[in-house]
């Protein structure tokens, strides 16, 4: 009596989204990025062991020299050495996107989450989010940084907060769809519990769309960060950042551009990775991402 | 329809109150003493005192968000804690450089993005697809200020076709004004057009899998009508959508690129505001650039009603 | 009539799939033809290739096809030849073609009128009020009322039976000679569909055109063939006259097929079941308030109310059209939405039992109603465990369930996708039964089904009712499909019951004024009667 059609039989048990994770290995963009992101991460986590020497040593002597075989970048200002600085620059540069995008998605879900599924919380939520999402994401954060004292925290939690409304209204349009799924009617009607219906049916279907959005967040965070340093308002002057060194280094634009154009460089190609790894997991994912977002 | 109308611009409220709250708190908010804060670290406590009687500060916080509601509803934005001139003075004296570099980045980006979003979505999979999708990542990732000094470098410093720095009216002359303007503008509008044109795609590339498409070519409409008539028309929503939004970008990207190319606008001004604490300037240009975003944005709901039969209810 | 020259004639029409299919071909070797005046019939289940053969002929295939081999000859010009210039300029003028989802199927954003214009401005270069008379005729023609007013329609403000009407206008209005319909009423209720067929058949008839008409109803081309092509996997199983076809088929499959096709025989006997009162429901009802925009509220009724009693081992059909509110009344009776009004108490012992236990629902769409990213297993065990089963004893229920459903207790741990659509419908089911209730609702629950695999489902659904003494509520669109699983029906039309008795009763003396229009809208009555 028992019945199985024959192409099922031979074909193992497959989780569709570790399948989708497999397609997205294959997949140019995600490859070309993940490389990059690879190499960079790489270059921060061994930031030592790269023929650096401490970035932050002022040397009055050796100011503003050109690359040479002592200096692979040259030196700054200061006669600190630019190639070290590049190098350890990528520390804070991630460090910055990498805690805002895991704040930020951390916060978005919950909010999110709770939000799209009960409605009396939602009209409340959403008005904050709404307000939130109108004031300009870079002033905001500008702000936040001039009143309080500048660390890497009060970046990253001036850089968060614009950004988790963008997170919260994905989940919440994720949800919103979800939850009119028959499985999730089926569920209700079996008796499972409203939080475990959240974590069970309606959370897993937010992994892939929040992948994608969070590299852009990621991505998002660490061009902020870069341009709230290039105002003098970001990380501190101290912390060697891509963003400072190209705030430093613009006094004397016209004569030594490299001060300005190395981080640069490095900054847009970490971020070129990022992108492009967002653009390949989106199309691989969830190709109609884009729209929520 | 007026319904329509009557219910988005009602919808406008709320966001403009969590606006200024969240702008009244961020100072009132801020740990330490604001008026220790505005006054520097130095300051003697005459000095602080004055200043939070000033401010209000020593009364209860709902008086005094009750109190700053009032006067900013009153149209006064409250005067500069450094030059003691009114902040909506200030911010009218800014505000020609800044509009113009605003109007003519939208123009160009959206005159740019949209006809290249539309091929590109109607030819999923072409070579001028794929040379857009490459350029369009690329374009997000190079930070405006890296961009603007890329093009400084070349087009004033090598090439010589662009002064360096600095604004020009349009009332001294179009074409004075479009050389110190152009730079600018392309560097400000690149993210914004690759924001647009992305979206764009996507749209056009989508209504092209509509039941509607088929409808039509079945009918032996030419493709050219199709993609315009059928798919672009159809892709209005989330396009206007995107122009909408790309509006906070404008605004982040107007105070860095202002700072790059020394344009004397609002985002000059609020970055200076910045560097010295000048909170009221800072308080005063958050909140207007907020209320353009939030008024652009609604305009475009409205708009949502003109294009799509199916919002006018 | 088929002495005439074929107007279309396909030659061994191939259609090659992308690679990775579970096939080669889309289309494998088709011949057919259609002559003028003649309606000619191509049915076949899902998968059967019989869409994309049309779609071949309109040279509207989708990208991911490959180029077709084969001919296909229009007036004796080979289409596959002719340049995208030709092709484009044929469709609209001598090939018309309606499609299944009238209300995808028209331009959201522009009038109905400007939409069947443009036929006229993509071949013809005339005035705008010439056209305009020319519109307004075609849209009278195919039974539009005040055509004039709804000249400036969207189509949202439109019935999905005058949507249908507008693109058969569009497609006609050149007066084509082929006109191909592509399951033109399977998206429409059963009452608007018996009106677009006739609306066809006269057409064809005063006009005299050739129709190539895909369907997949059995009980629809009894209704309108001239001639019938049967397909399956992509090949021509048998073609032949309608009679022909349908009394004396030659192939097992076109045998099959019709077996398949529920008649409107009672398969119960009228006489009231004996078991227990399980479910008592009392005046329920359900009305939304929508808000409008100056802060009023107004009133949409989705369920006027509505009683009904319902033993163990009886089975109800409620049966009803969109909107005719029988999903409201299931979704109320278990609680999945609250009803405004009345309530539903269930009866009998209930040893304790919470009421999640004690009625289940099955739902419509077999491709959403299982957690894609959760092994069946874990759907099926998952109702049990919510009440406190230990995990392993879960695990041995769900083993016996996939047998009792007729699948293989090892495929437990697999995904929802691997499994076809009849398949998942098991699984639900299984799944609804591991709660052990007393009360079964199937929403729709055969409907999105091939009329093979419902059939085989329908014995499912029969078989546990009697196994477990089931009182079994069963909504559905599907007169044909009510009768055979039913004892007894309830007609219900704009959120009100109308008519309520056994099977027998209702189908042999309707009482209401709506349940004999429904009954006579059944397509392939005819064919009863030629059998």
């Amino acid at each position: 009596m028992t019945m199985l059609s024959p192409q099922l039989a031979g074909e193992a048990p497959r989780n569709p989204l570790l399948g989708l994770l497999g397609q997205a290995l294959r997949n140019p963009s995600v490859l070309v990025g993940g490389f990059i992101v690879a190499a960079i991460v790489g270059m921060a986590i061994a930031a030592p062991l790269l023929g650096t020497v401490d970035p932050v040593r002022i040397d009055p002597a050796v100011r503003l020299r050109p690359p040479s075989d002592l200096a692979w970048f040259g030196t700054d200002l200061f006669g600190r050495d630019v190639y070290s600085r590049v190098v350890y620059g990528a520390r804070s540069s991630l460090l910055v996107g990498l805690s805002v995008a895991a704040f930020a998605t951390a916060f978005g879900v919950l909010i999110g989450l709770v939000g799209g599924y009960f409605r009396a919380v939602d009209i409340v939520v959403m008005r904050v989010m709404d307000g939130l999402m109108a004031i300009p994401t870079f002033l905001l954060a500008i702000a936040l940084v001039s009143l309080t004292r500048a660390s890497i925290g009060t970046v990253v939690l001036a850089l968060t907060i614009p950004e988790i409304p963008r997170v919260v209204r994905l989940v919440r349009s994720v949800v919103l769809t979800v939850r009119e799924e028959p499985y999730v009617e089926a569920a209700i009607s079996v008796g499972t519990p409203t939080p475990l219906i959240l974590l069970r049916h309606i959370l897993p279907s937010t992994i892939a769309p929040l992948l994608v959005l969070g590299t852009y967040v990621c991505a998002q965070a660490i061009l902020v960060e870069a341009a709230l340093s290039f105002l003098g308002s970001g990380l501190p002057p101290e912390i060697p950042s891509w963003g400072n060194m190209i705030s430093e280094g613009r006094t004397f634009f016209q004569v030594t551009p490299r001060l300005v154009f190395l981080p640069s460089l490095f900054l847009a190609l970490t971020v070129l990775g990022i992108n492009l790894l967002g653009d390949g997991l989106r199309d691989t994912l969830d190709p109609r991402i884009a729209k929520r977002m | 329809m007026l319904a329509f109308i009557a219910k988005r611009m009602l919808a406008v409220i709320p966001v403009m109150a969590v606006v200024s709250i969240v702008v009244f708190l961020l100072l009132r908010l801020s740990p330490g003493d604001p008026a220790l804060v505005i006054a520097g670290e130095n300051a003697d406590a005459e000095a602080v005192q004055r200043i939070r009687v000033a401010l209000g500060l020593d009364q209860p916080l709902l008086t005094q968000f009750l109190v700053w509601l009032r006067t900013m509803l009153s149209g006064d934005l409250g005067t500069s804690i450094f030059t003691n001139l009114p902040v909506a003075d200030l911010i009218l004296q800014r505000v020609e450089p800044t509009l113009s570099l605003a109007l003519a980045t939208m123009i160009f980006a959206i005159l740019v993005a949209v006809p290249l979003g539309t091929v590109a979505g109607a030819t999923a999979g072409s070579w001028l697809d794929r040379t857009l999708m490459v350029v369009s990542v690329v374009g997000f990732s190079v930070p405006a200020f890296v961009l603007g000094y890329c093009m400084i470098y070349v087009f004033s410093l090598q090439l010589g076709w662009a002064p360096v720095q600095g604004f020009t009216s349009i009332s001294k002359g179009f074409l004075p004004f479009l050389r110190t303007i152009a730079l600018p503008t392309v560097t400000l509008g690149l993210a914004y057009m690759v924001l647009i044109a992305r979206i764009t795609r996507a749209s056009v590339l989508e209504m092209m899998g509509e039941d509607f498409i088929r409808t039509a070519r079945a009918k032996g409409v030419v493709e050219r009508l199709v993609v315009t008539h059928h798919a672009l028309r159809n892709a209005a929503i989330p396009i206007l959508t995107v122009i909408g939004i790309g509006v906070a970008l404008l605004i982040s990207g107007v105070v860095v690129i202002e700072t790059v190319f020394n344009i004397p606008g609002v985002g000059r001004l609020v970055v200076d505001a910045i560097l010295k604490r000048d909170y009221p300037v800072i308080q005063g240009v958050i909140l207007l650039f907020s209320a353009v975003y939030v008024l652009i944005n609604l305009t475009i709901d409205i708009g949502y009603a003109l294009l799509d039969p199916r919002v006018r209810y | 009539m088929n002495a005439r020259a074929p107007i279309v004639e396909l030659r061994n029409l191939c259609v090659p799939l992308p690679l990775g299919g579970d096939r080669r071909h889309a289309v494998d070797g088709v011949s057919l033809s259609v002559s003028q005046g003649e309606i000619v019939c191509v049915v076949g289940e899902s998968g059967s290739g019989k869409s994309v053969t049309a779609q071949a002929i309109m040279g509207l295939l989708p990208k991911l096809f490959a180029r077709p081999a084969g001919a296909i000859l229009f007036d004796g010009e080979d289409l596959l030849q002719a340049s995208t210039q030709r092709m484009r300029s044929l469709r609209g003028r001598e090939i018309g073609m309606i499609f299944q989802e009238p209300m995808t199927a028209l331009n959201p954003v522009h009038t109905v009128g400007a939409q069947i214009d443009e036929v006229l401005r993509a071949h013809l270069s005339r005035p705008s009020a010439e056209r305009f008379v020319r519109v307004v005729k075609a849209m009278e023609e195919v039974g539009l009322p005040d055509p004039e007013r709804l000249y400036h329609a969207f189509p949202h403000q439109l019935s999905g039976g005058q949507r249908q009407r507008v693109l058969i206008a569009a497609a006609l209005i050149l007066e084509p000679r082929l006109l191909i319909a592509d399951e033109p009423t399977t998206a429409l209720d059963v009452t608007t569909q018996a009106q677009i067929l006739k609306q066809i058949r006269d057409l064809q008839r005063s006009r005299g055109m050739g129709v190539l008409f895909i369907t997949h109803d059995i009980g629809v081309v009894a209704e309108i063939a001239d001639r019938v092509v049967v397909m399956k996997s992509g090949k021509v199983v048998e073609s032949g006259d309608v009679t022909r076809i349908l009394t004396a088929p030659e192939a097992d499959y076109t045998r099959m097929l019709i077996a398949a096709v529920p008649t409107l025989e009672a398969a119960r006997p009228a006489e009231p079941v004996p078991g227990p009162l399980a479910l008592t429901v009392r005046d329920i009802a359900k009305t939304y308030s929508v808000r409008s925009a100056f802060g009023g509220t107004r009133e949409v009724t989705a369920l006027k109310p509505t009683s009904l009693t319902l033993h163990r081992g009886e089975t109800i059909g409620v049966i009803g059209e969109s909107g005719s509110g029988k999903s409201t009344l299931a979704r109320c009776i278990t609680r999945l939405i609250e009803p405004s009004s009345g309530e539903a108490a269930l009866l009998g012992e209930s040893g304790g039992k919470p009421f999640r236990r004690r009625i289940q629902i099955v739902f419509q769409d077999p491709y959403r109603s299982l957690n894609p990213r959760r092994t069946v297993g874990q759907s099926i065990i998952e109702g049990p465990m919510n009440f406190g089963m230990p995990k392993a004893e879960a695990w041995n229920k769900a083993r016996e369930l996939m047998v009792l459903v007729g699948l293989e207790p090892a495929a437990l741990n697999r995904y929802p996708h691997q499994f076809s659509g009849g398949q998942r419908q098991r699984i639900s089911i299984a799944r609804a039964l591991a709660m052990e209730p007393e009360i079964l609702v199937a929403d729709e629950a055969v409907s999105a089904l091939d009329v093979s695999v419902q059939a085989q489902v329908l014995k499912l659904i029969d078989d546990v009712q009697k196994r477990f003494d089931l009182a079994i509520l069963f909504i559905t669109h599907d007169l044909r499909v009510a009768a055979q699983i039913c004892d007894r029906i309830l007609v219900m039309h704009r959120g009100e019951l109308v008519e309520e008795g056994s099977v027998r009763a209702v189908f042999s003396s309707p009482a209401h004024a709506y349940t004999r229009r429904l009954l006579d809208s059944i397509p392939g009555k005819r064919m009863a009667a030629a059998a």
